[in-house]
């Protein structure tokens, strides 16, 4: 059974389901805020999907909610898009504008949002994969459902399609209030796009919370090796023409990213994976790596056999450093010592 | 031609017409829920319905019509009720015919409209559902567009079997002149009787709409490009 109660920001979505299918049991009791957008984070067959679809109603859980699918107020984007193939865009979305009472959002503004003008009078089978979803995500929000989910919506694309519908994707999370569920299997785009994060494992929820904190945390298996990496709010500063590079000013200092950026956005929002930073005692002067910060360890966590986590506080953000455990031990590295982190990599958000 | 044969051809023609129309109409009406049960449905009782389905593609006319005909009577199961209720026979009766093709022509409606309901991907149903729509709402505005072939396909077998049939209407429905003389018991008449030239006309006439229909159909189905 899905709840959603108050309508202020202290307002949450209690989510609580259960199913039993042959080996696989799904069992959930959570809350999550009604405000921004909730990663549901997951290996393939860990329950992501069928947590959603109980949720919409599209399958029986034992929680007895006798509430028919159409009547739940709960907007689905599906892996793959599906769309009605004998109505045109336009009425694609306004299939479900139709139907809903509370019209609340405003049609031009999500097909400008969603770049869908030119595509008003096209039928579904001459849009590529990436407009079709778009598409679909138009007609989920225009029905102004009380939470949307969606399903790993980018899966089905590739990696051109993928970028060019992420920036889309961006725009919904900062134009749009509606509480949305966001599923993927892939630790980049929850750390792009949300700003909670539920971890699911075999059919469980196994951690939760606001996103920079989950990402800080050591303690999660899941979030270790190659998904380990933190997120943090940074700001476009300053162009360098000459070497096409742009400086960003975070609590920690500053980071040059290639390519140019925005000067004017307030605040963007920086990934760096945990691999892509490695540690020095002293502050190096001769390495090809730009951006090196001065850091304090954290923290300290064996990561695997022969990996450990080192989470370093820079500013007020945090940093995570996947190193070997026998470099830990070389170096002593131990919580409170001043360090520096060269950052070899950063991703942003446009 | 003279006046008599021209009327004797129109009178057999225009109620084999009308016994189409009706029954297509009703096939469609009784069908669609059937095939769309069939189409969905994963209880252990669906071979037993396609196979009660299907029985008229493959028993002689005539057992169909033998059955019907003790069924009807004024003194079957739904025969004598029908007496109660109207107080004519349903046999040797236009109203009986009707039932009598539903019956015999059931399966040529129901199989084209469940393989276009089962070529229905569940996937687009369920975002109809998570767009608002409840299940009647769904099936009327994505299900019906989607499955057209289905529905043309099944309104054209339905019509153009229950034009050509003969046995059946034979056992139930006897040769009564505006009533339930249609055009292939007419046919049969004529060549009884050795009128040859009437026996051509008409037929040349039901092969020349056989071709005609079936043809159309085919091209439709080729055109109609709706995934």
């Amino acid at each position: 059974m899905t709840r959603i109660v108050g309508t202020d920001s202290e307002a949450t979505v209690t989510l609580k389901h259960a199913l039993r299918r042959g080996d696989f049991q799904l069992d959930v009791d959570v809350q999550i805020p009604t405000t921004g957008i909730t990663g549901l984070f997951g290996e393939s067959g860990s329950g992501k999907t069928t947590l959603l679809r109980c949720i919409a109603g599209l399958e029986t859980d034992l929680s007895h909610d006798s509430r028919p699918v159409h009547e739940r107020g709960v907007g689905y984007v599906f892996q793959e898009p599906r769309l009605f193939p004998h109505l045109d865009v336009r009425r694609n979305i306004e299939f479900g504008l139709r139907r809903s009472s509370g019209a609340k959002i405003d049609q031009p503004q999500v097909v400008e949002m969603l770049g869908l003008a030119e595509l008003l009078d096209r039928k579904p089978d001459g849009l590529s994969g990436g407009e079709a979803q778009r598409v679909a995500i138009a007609a989920v929000l225009l029905r102004s459902p009380q939470l949307v989910l969606m399903d790993e919506p980018l899966a089905s694309l590739d990696q051109r399609r993928k970028d060019e519908l992420l920036p889309y994707l961006d725009r919904l999370h900062d134009e749009l209030s509606v509480p949305m569920i966001y599923v993927s299997h892939s630790i980049d785009e929850v750390s792009r796009l949300c700003d909670h994060l539920l971890l699911i494992d075999n059919g469980k929820i196994v951690a939760g919370g606001e996103l920079h904190e989950m990402l800080a945390r050591l303690d999660l298996p899941m979030l270790s090796g190659t998904n380990a990496g933190s997120v943090i709010e940074a700001r476009p500063w300053r162009y360098n023409r000459n070497y096409d590079l742009t400086q960003f000013n975070f609590s920690g200092g500053e980071l040059s990213v290639p390519g140019l950026y925005d000067t004017n956005l307030r605040s963007v929002r920086l990934r760096i994976a945990a691999h892509d930073v490695s540690i020095c005692l002293s502050r190096p002067d001769d390495t090809t790596i730009l951006n090196v910060l001065s850091a304090e360890i954290d923290d300290v966590q064996a990561s695997g056999p022969s990996s450990a986590l080192v989470r370093l506080l820079v500013g007020t953000d945090y940093l995570l450093a996947l190193v070997t455990r026998r470099s830990v031990a070389r170096l002593d590295l131990k919580k409170g010592d001043q360090v520096f982190a060269q950052v070899k990599s950063v991703t942003v958000r446009r | 031609m003279d006046e008599l044969t021209g009327i004797s051809i129109f009178a057999p023609l225009l109620l084999s017409a009308q016994l189409a129309f009706v029954t297509t109409v009703v096939l469609l009406l009784v069908g669609t829920p059937i095939a769309w049960w069939l189409s969905r449905t994963r209880s252990r009782f669906k071979a037993v319905a396609q196979a009660i389905v299907a029985m008229p593609i493959v028993l002689p006319p005539t057992v169909i019509g033998f059955y019907l005909l003790i069924l009807l009577g004024p003194n079957g199961a739904i025969g004598s009720w029908w007496v109660q209720l109207t107080g004519t026979a349903l046999t040797f009766s236009f109203s009986g015919l009707v039932i009598a093709s539903c019956v015999y022509s059931l399966p040529f409606a129901v199989q084209p409209l469940q393989s276009a309901f089962e070529s229905l991907p569940q996937q687009t149903l369920e975002f109809a559902w998570t767009q608002g729509a409840s299940k009647l709402d769904a099936f009327f505005a994505v299900a019906v567009p989607m499955s057209v072939r289905g529905f043309i396909g099944a309104s054209v077998l339905a019509f153009a079997h229950t034009l050509g049939e003969f046995g059946v209407v034979l056992m139930v429905g006897g040769n009564i002149p505006g009533e339930t003389r249609v055009i292939s018991i007419a046919i049969y008449d004529q060549v009884e009787t050795l009128n040859y030239g009437a026996a051509h006309q008409m037929s040349l006439l039901l092969l020349m709409f056989a071709f005609v229909v079936l043809f159309g159909m085919f091209v439709i189905n080729r055109r109609w490009s709706v995934r």
